[in-house]
Formats: C-alpha cells, sequence, structure tokens
C-alpha cells in the first residue's frame, strides 16, 4: 500500500513538472518578458531604458532557458525557467507584477474561498443525491418525465443567468440579501446564503441526471431483486440498499474535486464581491498579471493532481476488489 | 459586382457543412448507421430540436457569406478609375435585414416602444423641456403614438399571427393529404392518426414545433419593419438583429472548437491504446498535464497570447472585422486544442477493447500493417464514439463562450455573441427601472439553442450507445425497467 501511495505521488510531481514547463513555454517563450514590460510600463513612455529597468526590477533581466554568460552550473541555474518555476514547489510564489506578494494574498483569500465553496459543494451533493433518489423512486410515472424534462432545462441554461437573476429577485426585487459584498465572522452567513443557493441550483440539472443514471444502474443489480423478493417495500430497498452501495462510489468520485474547492469559484466570487482565490486570479487575467496567473497554474494543478492521488487511495480503501497495480 | 470576402471561420463553416454532407452520404449507405439514425428519426424531442437546430443553423451560414459591396464612382473619377469598395464587411443576413440593421436609436428604448427609454432635453415650440423624445425609427409611421400605438400593435399582430396561422393550416392539411394518399385511408381517419401521434415518423411533435416557430417568425415579420421588437440595447441597436447575429458566434464556437478536437483525440488515443507500453505513457501522461490545468487559466493563457500576436502584426488584417473574426477562429481552435484529453481518453479505452478482438488479431496475423489495422478496423469502429462526443459537447461549448466573456479572455468586444450580452446585462439589470430585455432575449436565443442540441444530443447517444436506452424516461403505461 505504500509503495503504491508513494509510486503515484511521484507520478503526480512528474505531472507537476511538466505543467510547470508548459506554462513556463506559454508564458515566457512566446509572451517574452519585453512584452510584459510594454504592457505594464503602458502608453507612450516605453522605452529600451524604461522596459529593461522594469526587467531588472522584476528579476525578468535574464535569459529563458540557458545563460551563456554564467559558468558551469550557473549556465543552467542563473535562468528565468529555474528562478521562477522552481521555488514553486516550495510554495515560494514570490511577488506579483504589480508588487503584491502573491503568498500573502493567497492566506488572506484562501478562507473566504473555502467558505463559499465548501457549503456549496456539500449542500449540494446532499440535495442532488435526495432529488435524484425521488426521481428514481418515481420512474415511470409523470413525476419522472416532467423532473428529468425541468432538469434537462435547468441544464441548458447559463451559470451567468443564475447569478444575474438570482441577484435581482432576492437583493434588488424582495432585498433579501445583501447583493455583493463580503464580512468575516458570523456576518458572512448573510452574504453566503444566495451564493451558494446559486451555486446548488446551476449544478443541480446536470448532476441530478447523471445520479439518476447511476441509481438505475444499481438497481438492476442482483442484490436488489432479492431484497424485494424478500417482501421489503420500494422506500426500503431504495433508501436503505441501493443508496448504502451507491454511496460509495458517488463519494469516492467527490473526492476528486475535494481539493480544487480551495481553488474558489472563479466566476461566484467575482459576481459577489467575495475576496477569493477566484476573483483574484479574474482580477490577474484582466490586469494581464502573468506572475499571479501562473501562480494560480501550480497551484490549480497541484491540487488537481492531489484529487487523482487521493480518489486513487480512497478507492482501494473503499472497494477491496480493486488491486494495486 | 460586390467584392466577396472569405473570413477564416467562414471556411471552416463550409468546411463543416462539407464533412456533415459526406457523412450523411456515408450514413445513407451504411446499413448500420441508417439503422442507428432511424432511431434518432422516430424521437419526437429529437425532430422537434433538429428543426429548431436547423433554423439556427441556416441563420448562421447565411451570416457566414460576406462581401464587401460596391461604392458608387466617385462624379468626377475618371470613367477607368479603380472601383472602389466599401470598407465595411456584411453577410447576406445582413442584407436581409437592411431595415433593423440600419435603424439604430440613440440608446435604450423598451420592446416595441415609440418614445426613448430615458428623458433628454428636447425642443418643442421654442421651449427646452425634458421628456422621453420619439424614435427615429420605432413607431414612426405613428402621427399620435399615444393613441394610436396599442391598437396599431394589436392590428398588426393579429394580422401577422393570422397569416401565419394560415400557412400552418395549409401545411397541416397537406402533410394530412400525403399521408392520406400513401395509405389509402379516408382524409379525417389520417387526420386522426397524426393527431394522436401514430406515424412513423413523429409528425405530431415536428408539426408543434413548425406552428410555434411559423407563428413567431409571421409575428416577428409583422411588427419588425415598423418596431424594435425586442427594444433597442445602450447604443441604440436593435436586440433582436444583434442575438440573431450571436447565433453564428455560437454556432461557430459550438462546432468548431468541437471538430478542432477530432483530429488530435483520433490521433493520440487510438495510437495509445493500439500500441500500449511507452507510446500509451507518454501520451496518457500528456493528456493528465493538460487536464490538470485549470481549463480557464490554460484558455486564458493561450488568448491573452493570441491577443500579443495579432497587436503586433495589425498589418495582416485589412479590416476590424478580420481582425475579430480572427481572433473568433483562434479562440475556438484553442478550445478544441486545449479539449481533447476527454475524448482521448475514450477512444483510447474503446481501442484498448478492440484490439483485444478476434479480428483484429487475425489482422494482425494476417500482416496487415499497424497503420492499415488502425485506419481500416479500428477507426471505423470508434467513430460513434466521436458522433456522440462531438453532438455533447456543443452546447457545453455555448455556454462556455459565455463564461470565457466574462471573464475578458472571450470573443472581440465587437464581435456580437451571448457572451458580451450578457455581460453587458449585468449592469442594466441593476439599474432603476430595470432594462430587462436584452438579458431576455439572449436568455430566449441561448436556451433555445443549448436546450435543441441537448435534446438531440440525448437522443444520439441513446441511437449510437444501446446502454444509454436503459435510462430513457417511459411515463405511466410504458413498459417498466427491464430489472
Amino acid at each position: 500500500m505504500l509503495n503504491y501511495i508513494i509510486r503515484r505521488v511521484l507520478y503526480g510531481l512528474l505531472i507537476l513538472i511538466g505543467v510547470n514547463l508548459l506554462t513556463f513555454i506559454l508564458f515566457f517563450a512566446v509572451n517574452t518578458p519585453d512584452d510584459m514590460a510594454r504592457i505594464n510600463i503602458g502608453g507612450k513612455r516605453v522605452s529600451a531604458d524604461a522596459i529593461a529597468k522594469w526587467k531588472t526590477q522584476r528579476g525578468y533581466d535574464k535569459p529563458l532557458l540557458f545563460n551563456e554568460q554564467a559558468r558551469g552550473v550557473e549556465k543552467l541555474s542563473k535562468t528565468l525557467f529555474v528562478e521562477r518555476s522552481l521555488p514553486l514547489f516550495a510554495l515560494q510564489f514570490g511577488a506579483s507584477d504589480t508588487g503584491r506578494d502573491i503568498g500573502y494574498e493567497l492566506r488572506q483569500r484562501a478562507l473566504p474561498s473555502l467558505a463559499l465553496a465548501l457549503p456549496t459543494f456539500l449542500l449540494g451533493v446532499f440535495v442532488v443525491v435526495v432529488v435524484s433518489l425521488i426521481m428514481v423512486f418515481f420512474r415511470n410515472t409523470y413525476v419522472e418525465f416532467w423532473s428529468v424534462a425541468f432538469a434537462v432545462f435547468l441544464l441548458s441554461v447559463s451559470g451567468l443567468f443564475y447569478i444575474i437573476a438570482g441577484q435581482f429577485l432576492f437583493s434588488t426585487v424582495l432585498k433579501l440579501v445583501p447583493a455583493s459584498g463580503f464580512a468575516g465572522g458570523l456576518d458572512m452567513v448573510v452574504f453566503l446564503l444566495l451564493p451558494v443557493a446559486i451555486g446548488i441550483v446551476s449544478r443541480m440539472g446536470g448532476e441530478a441526471l447523471f445520479y439518476r443514471t447511476m441509481f438505475l444502474e444499481e438497481i438492476g443489480k442482483d442484490y436488489v431483486r432479492t431484497a424485494r423478493s424478500k417482501g421489503l417495500s420500494e422506500s426500503v430497498v431504495l433508501f436503505r440498499h441501493v443508496l448504502g452501495n451507491a454511496l460509495l462510489p458517488i463519494l469516492t468520485s467527490t473526492v476528486a474535486v475535494l481539493p480544487l474547492l480551495f481553488m474558489g469559484a472563479l466566476i461566484m466570487e467575482s459576481f459577489f464581491g467575495i475576496p477569493g482565490l477566484g476573483s483574484f486570479t479574474i482580477d490577474a487575467i484582466n490586469g494581464q498579471d502573468f506572475a499571479v496567473v501562473r501562480a494560480m497554474v501550480f497551484l490549480g494543478s497541484a491540487l488537481y493532481i492531489l484529487g487523482l492521488v487521493l480518489t486513487d487511495i480512497s478507492y482501494t480503501l473503499a472497494d477491496p476488489r480493486v488491486r494495486l497495480a | 459586382m460586390p467584392k466577396f470576402v472569405l473570413l477564416a471561420t467562414d471556411l471552416a463553416l463550409y468546411f463543416q457543412m462539407l464533412v456533415l454532407v459526406l457523412y450523411v452520404r456515408h450514413a445513407l449507405r451504411t446499413p448500420l448507421l441508417r439503422q442507428s439514425w432511424r432511431y434518432v428519426q422516430r424521437d419526437g424531442a429529437a425532430m422537434s430540436a433538429a428543426l429548431v437546430l436547423v433554423v439556427f443553423l441556416l441563420i448562421a451560414l447565411l451570416d457566414s457569406v460576406h462581401f464587401r459591396p460596391r461604392l458608387p464612382p466617385a462624379p468626377d473619377a475618371a470613367p477607368a478609375a479603380e472601383i472602389a469598395y466599401s470598407t465595411r464587411t456584411l453577410s447576406v443576413l445582413d442584407v436581409l435585414l437592411t431595415g433593423p440593421r440600419e435603424a439604430r436609436e440613440k440608446t435604450y428604448s423598451t420592446p416595441l416602444a415609440t418614445h426613448q427609454f430615458s428623458k433628454e432635453s428636447i425642443q418643442r415650440e421654442g421651449v427646452t423641456v425634458r421628456d422621453f423624445p420619439r424614435l427615429q425609427y420605432g413607431g414612426r409611421h405613428l402621427e399620435q403614438p399615444q393613441e394610436q400605438w396599442g391598437g396599431d400593435v394589436l392590428r398588426r399582430s393579429v394580422n401577422g399571427l393570422g397569416s401565419g396561422l394560415l400557412v400552418v393550416v395549409l401545411g397541416a392539411a397537406l402533410l394530412v393529404l400525403s399521408q392520406s394518399q400513401r395509405s389509402g385511408q379516408a382524409f379525417m381517419l389520417a387526420a386522426l392518426d397524426l393527431l394522436q401521434g401514430r406515424s412513423a415518423l413523429p409528425w405530431r411533435a415536428i408539426g408543434v414545433t413548425l406552428t410555434v416557430l411559423l407563428l413567431l417568425a409571421a409575428w416577428v415579420a409583422a411588427l419588425w419593419p415598423y418596431y424594435h421588437v425586442m427594444g433597442t440595447d445602450q447604443t441604440g441597436n436593435d436586440v433582436l438583429f444583434v442575438c440573431l447575429k450571436s447565433v453564428r458566434t455560437a454556432v461557430v464556437i459550438g462546432s468548431l472548437a468541437t471538430i478542432a478536437t477530432i483530429p488530435l483525440a483520433l490521433l493520440f488515443g487510438i495510437l495509445a491504446g493500439y500500441f500500449k507500453g511507452w507510446v500509451d505513457d507518454g501520451i496518457q501522461y500528456a493528456y493528465t498535464v493538460l487536464s490538470s490545468i485549470p481549463s480557464v487559466l490554460l484558455i486564458s493563457a493561450f488568448v491573452l497570447m493570441i491577443q500579443v500576436f495579432i497587436d503586433k502584426n495589425p498589418q495582416w488584417f485589412e479590416t476590424g472585422l478580420e481582425r475579430a473574426d480572427i481572433r473568433l477562429f483562434l479562440l475556438a481552435t484553442i478550445l478544441g486544442l486545449t479539449g481533447w484529453a476527454q475524448l482521448a481518453r475514450l477512444l483510447r479505452a474503446e481501442t484498448l477493447k478492440l484490439g483485444e478482438l478476434d479480428y483484429v488479431q487475425a489482422a494482425r496475423a494476417f500482416g496487415v500493417s499497424h497503420a492499415g489495422i488502425m485506419r481500416r478496423h479500428l477507426l471505423p469502429n470508434v467513430t460513434h464514439i466521436i458522433v456522440i462526443v462531438a453532438v455533447l459537447d456543443f452546447s457545453g461549448l455555448v455556454l462556455y463562450e459565455a463564461v470565457l466573456s466574462y471573464v475578458g479572455v472571450g470573443v472581440d468586444p465587437n464581435t456580437q455573441s451571448f457572451g458580451t450580452m450578457i455581460n453587458s446585462a449585468r449592469n442594466e439589470m441593476s439599474r432603476d427601472p430595470v432594462i430587462w430585455w436584452t438579458l431576455s432575449t439572449a436568455f430566449a436565443f441561448m436556451v433555445a439553442l443549448v436546450l435543441s442540441m441537448t435534446l438531440f444530443a440525448s437522443a444520439v447517444r441513446e441511437a449510437f450507445d444501446p446502454r444509454a436506452r436503459a435510462y430513457r424516461v417511459r411515463p405511466a403505461g410504458a413498459s417498466t425497467l427491464p430489472s
């Protein structure tokens, strides 16, 4: 078991190196530090001197992958790639192009992000499981037909509509909750109520349909027939036997998503003015702050890979039939 | 003769039409494929959805024939002077809708309005007053808008709907007649059969959809020359016209991005599944790396890149439209290039399964080359996966475009798209009184497009993947699930 985990983690590290190389090429080879300087200085004041100064200040004044002027090992180590990418592995994110400390920002913003993402996720799974079970319970009736039709409709609406319409209805017309903003402590509940609800509704259509097929698949199995032929009522079969067995794959599949919750919800946060990592990312993209975008790419992929490793482990823990290959 | 302009996305759309036609021809000649598609044909929801999709596709195609009209020669020009062309590129759709396109107001106006939405200082009988000014185009034929407006709108609506209904009734009668001729039934019996949904093709569902579409079209056709049917936006453009223009952007993003994923996914998926070993390891590594980068960030990185490229090379593009178009084209390509991992994974799994089957082993034993096996024995047997994924991805991509536009890495700000419309609607909804019509029109169009694609896709999946049929909804009275 330990052997297997170590192997998976090492493979994860290998992928992370690949991600780093790819983003480095994307951000530096094509969009050179000169371009970045020009964008950041902006306007008419761009001169060769200004660009050189900007690059020295930000530490972009070295060759990309190979430094011919240095000697020995320094030929490789005194390059942008080593100086900009390797510290990421030690979670040293450095300063953004506008001079702010990225690591500090991340620590400040992780909590609000999590405060939004975690309830959305947990409540969402609960609601979706309940709804899809009800759909399965009423299968072959008009309840199922209309609920499936409604789910397909929900699926076809852009998430942005839910946000705009929800804000309009609950904040502007009914004035139940503030339209946007954030506060620490218990006050945050007021600000989070609407985004959490909208987050659940906008995901519900697709996921309810997906879980419904999962439950329907489960319902065709032998043990369900056995339970029915024992004379158990349909609700007992469904809510005790089927739910218990289907919950395992559902829970193990959610493990992959868990680490990514830290990244926050991009759109939701910027619409509701929640100072989390999602809105941080969007601001960085709009401001063309490549240092922040690169840090977020690294963080995002590291968390994704962590999710993959955790999924593998949870499968082997949950299902003894899975062999460790 | 106007000067025809071939934009990159036009070319891509034509190419896709060609591929579609070739596929249809191929499907008609292959009994197995014909049978699968017949399954889709029998599905009422899918056929209605297909009808709506065809309408959207027609709009997109009309909007994809671009040209620059010839300018009238200058009065003092020599007769042999070079012909001058307008700098504005128009499409066939623009020409068909010249009226609404040129009927630009100053700013917002509500649907069917005769007056502007906001007050302005206007001169009236020598005195300056603040009032709602009359619109330049909306309701300009009315002398006394306050009294005549209601009656005029009602009269024109009834006219439009009435003529639409006439067409529907005539069409329905013709359909029943042809059915009764074919089956030799009496006219009324054939009509009853169709009404109760007893026909090989789901005529009842198609008929209902067609009726709704025709009535809507007739109503719009009756009112559009005189009013802005869905109001105007901030810069005074007709909202319905902008929506119709946005259809092309959505179709291009949805289809082009899907098409762009296929070559890479097909190549890597089959290679990985067929050769296994280190080839498989390498390809798996590549797509795990790609899919572990958050997609919005990966796409923004690419888009920021192409934006720098476009800004650096302005000499390559003659008009603003060409510049905006190349961005749309590259955006769709990027969506394809970053999205191939999912499809490649499915294709790899299927190829792994197929590779173990007897006929592939036999081909190998007979000494068929690797390329030959992959092309002749594996490729045809994985195409159903491509068809399923292609139709499933389309709606997701249309929705994704709106998100990308919001993040600021979507289409060019000058390109009309649902994303940019929703983006502007964000501020409009917080105004008081609220400006609801831009958002609701964009909403209606987008839901119609995405919903029909979703319905069509689910029927296609059921037709090509029999396992999916087990989860079909059967309303009361139908046979129960096999258990």
